[in-house]
C-alpha cells in the first residue's frame, strides 16, 4: 500500500543520474580553475565550452549568448536590474505580468522604489495576458517587457512568440523567465525574438544552486556580479564548473528526449485531469485547458483547504504543493491564483500537481484514489461544505 | 514542523461533527484568511457541557486546536469552559510554529462565541464573556481592516 509518488517536479527534480555521473569527474580530477594557463585547466574548461553549446542549442541561442549564473532568481534579478541601468536614458517604465514568479515581481517592486514605473499586465481567468492589453501598455519610455513564458503555479503558456513580435516592433527589450520551460516545450529564441531569457538547472533534471541567463548578442547589459573575467566579464566568480557540466548534461538529454517526453506527460497530465473531474464534484482545473505546461495540473478543491490536503497527501507518500496562505506564511493564498479571479476560499483549495517522464499511469491512480477519500474527509469536517449542502437542500 | 499531538489530532480529530439543536453554536474566522471554526456545544441543566463537536476549514494546526479544545471544555461547566485559552490549547498540543499561533486564537474564539450564543439562546450572561467579535454568521460581509 505506502508507496512513494512525487509529484512536486515544477518545485525541483530529481538530477538525472547520468547528470550526476557527468558532473563527479569535475570535483576530483578535472578540477582545474578554467581560467588557469596550465594544460591541466584545460579539462575544466572544455567543460564548460562543451555545456555552454548543448544548453545554446536546445533554444537555437549563439553559444557566446549565455551567461551562466547561480540559479534562475539570479538571471531574473540581472536581466532586470541591468536593463534599467543600461537603458535609463531612454526611459524607466516597466512591463511585467501580475502572475510572475516573485523572483521577478520582488525585483520590479525594487525597480519602483528605484523611480522606475512598472506596468502589471492583468491576466484573463486561464491565465492569460491579452496583446491588446500589452499594446495599450507600451509608452515611448518603455524600456524591457519581461513576461514569464510558463507560469510554475497554473502551467500556462504565453503567447510568447506573438509578445517577442510586438516588443520586436516597438524596440522594446524581451526578457522572458523560462524557469519552467526551458527543457519542458520548444523555445526559440530567434523566431519568438527574444531578447534574454531566464532558466535554472534543477528544473530540468539539472543540479541545484545553478543556471543561467541568455542575452542576445548587442543588448548592453552590465556586470551584475563584479569581479574577475569570467563569462566575458559580464558575471564574476570562478565558474561551478560540474554544476555547469551537469547543467549541460541536463540540457542535451532534454533535447534529446523532448517530443517523446512532452507526449508521455501530456498523455498522463490530460488523464489525470479527466479522473479528478470525473471523480471529485466541485472542483476546478486552474490554468489553461491546453496551453499548459506538459507535465502541470493544477486543481481547486471547494470547501476544503490546501495545507491539510497537502498533509493528508504526504501521509499517503504523495508530494505536491499548493496555493494555500498556510503554505506561503503569510495570509494572503497565492497571487497566481487570486489575478485568475479565484475568491480566497476557493484559492485556499488549491492543489499543484507536477509529472516527470518517470510518473507512472499506475501513480496517477494511486493519486486519484487517495484525493477522492482525502477531500471527501475533509469537506465531511468543513463548515463551508455543511452550510453549502444545506442551503442546496433548502432550495429542493 | 508540527508536533506529534499536533499530528496526531489533526489525523484522528476528535469530536468531528455536528450537534443538532445544540445549547450554543459558534463560528468564527473568515474564508479569506483560509480558516473557519465552527463549535457546538451541548449544555445540561447545571450548564455542565454535555457533548462538544466541531467542523473546521483550514490547516493542518486549524484542525488540530479544534479538535484539542473540544476535549478541554468536554464535561467542564460554562465557567470553567471560559478559562479554555489560546495558550491552554497550545500547551496541550506541545506547541505550534510561530505562524501558526492565530489557529490557537480561532478556538478561543469559537468556545466564546459557543458560549455566547448559549446565554443569548437562555437569556442569561455568564460574567467574563465578552460579545465575540468575528462570528460570521452574524457578520459575513464584514472584514477586518
Amino acid at each position: 500500500m505506502s508507496r512513494f509518488v512525487y509529484l512536486d517536479n515544477a518545485a525541483t527534480t530529481k538530477t538525472h543520474p547520468e547528470v550526476v555521473e557527468a558532473m563527479l569527474p569535475y570535483f576530483t580530477e578535472k578540477y582545474g580553475n578554467p581560467s588557469a594557463i596550465y594544460d591541466f585547466a584545460s579539462q575544466s574548461r572544455s567543460g564548460v565550452t562543451t555545456a555552454r553549446e548543448q544548453i545554446a542549442s536546445l533554444i537555437g541561442a549563439r553559444t557566446e549568448d549565455i551567461y551562466f549564473t547561480a540559479g534562475g532568481s539570479e538571471a531574473d534579478n540581472w536581466a532586470l536590474k541591468a536593463a534599467v541601468e543600461a537603458y535609463g536614458n531612454k526611459g524607466k517604465h516597466v512591463i511585467t505580468t501580475a502572475i510572475e514568479h516573485h523572483a521577478i515581481l520582488h525585483t520590479a517592486d525594487y525597480l519602483e522604489k528605484q523611480g522606475c514605473e512598472v506596468t502589471y499586465l492583468p491576466v484573463d481567468e486561464y491565465g492569460m495576458i491579452r496583446l491588446s492589453d500589452l499594446e495599450a501598455a507600451i509608452r515611448p519610455d518603455t524600456i524591457l517587457v519581461s513576461v514569464m513564458f510558463a507560469n510554475n503555479e497554473i502551467g500556462t503558456v504565453q503567447p510568447i512568440k506573438e509578445i517577442g513580435a510586438i516588443a520586436k516592433k516597438h524596440g522594446i527589450l524581451f526578457h522572458t523567465d523560462a524557469v519552467q520551460a526551458y527543457g519542458h516545450v520548444p523555445i526559440n529564441v530567434d523566431e519568438m525574438n527574444i531578447d534574454m531569457l531566464s532558466a535554472s538547472g534543477h528544473k530540468f533534471n539539472g543540479p541545484k544552486g545553478i543556471g543561467f541567463l541568455y542575452i542576445r548578442k548587442g543588448v548592453k547589459i552590465r556586470s551584475f556580479v563584479h569581479g574577475g573575467a569570467q563569462e566575458r566579464k559580464r558575471r564574476a566568480g570562478t565558474e561551478n564548473v560540474p554544476g555547469i557540466v551537469g547543467m549541460g548534461k541536463a540540457a542535451q538529454l532534454a533535447k534529446d528526449s523532448l517530443d517523446e517526453r512532452m507526449k508521455y506527460e501530456i498523455g498522463l497530465r490530460d488523464y489525470l485531469i479527466d479522473q479528478v473531474m470525473q471523480k471529485i464534484p466541485f472542483t476546478r482545473l486552474n490554468g489553461h485547458r491546453y496551453d499548459r505546461l506538459p507535465n502541470n495540473v493544477n486543481f481547486s478543491f471547494q470547501f476544503i483547504e490546501g495545507e491539510s490536503l497537502l498533509i493528508m497527501l504526504d501521509m499517503a507518500g504523495i508530494c505536491a504543493s499548493s496555493g494555500s496562505a498556510c503554505t506561503s506564511g503569510s495570509l494572503d493564498p497565492s497571487h497566481v491564483l487570486l489575478a485568475i479571479g479565484l475568491p480566497h476560499e476557493i484559492a485556499h483549495g488549491s492543489l499543484r500537481l507536477t509529472l516527470s517522464e518517470e510518473t507512472t499511469k499506475e501513480d496517477i491512480d494511486y493519486v486519484v484514489e487517495n484525493l477522492v477519500q482525502i477531500v471527501e474527509r475533509l469537506r465531511s469536517m468543513s463548515p463551508l461544505y455543511e452550510d453549502y449542502m444545506k442551503k442546496a437542500t433548502e432550495t429542493k | 514542523m508540527y508536533s506529534d499531538k499536533v499530528m496526531d489530532h489533526f489525523q484522528n480529530p476528535r469530536n468531528v461533527g455536528e450537534i443538532e439543536n445544540a445549547s450554543g453554536v459558534g463560528t468564527v474566522g473568515n474564508a479569506k484568511c483560509g480558516d473557519i471554526m465552527r463549535i457546538y456545544l451541548d449544555i445540561d441543566e447545571n450548564q455542565i457541557i454535555r457533548d462538544c463537536k466541531f467542523k473546521t476549514f483550514g490547516c493542518g494546526a486549524a484542525v488540530a486546536t479544534s479538535s484539542m479544545a473540544t476535549e478541554l471544555v468536554m464535561g467542564k461547566s460554562i465557567h470553567e469552559a471560559l478559562h479554555v485559552t489560546n495558550k491552554a490549547v497550545m500547551e496541550a498540543l506541545d506547541g505550534l510554529p510561530p505562524v501558526k499561533v492565530h489557529c490557537s486564537l480561532l478556538a478561543e474564539e469559537a468556545i466564546h462565541a459557543a458560549l455566547w450564543d448559549y446565554a443569548e439562546k437562555n437569556g442569561i450572561q455568564i460574567e467574563g464573556l465578552e460579545k465575540p467579535k468575528s462570528d460570521i454568521s452574524e457578520h459575513e460581509e464584514e472584514e477586518d481592516y
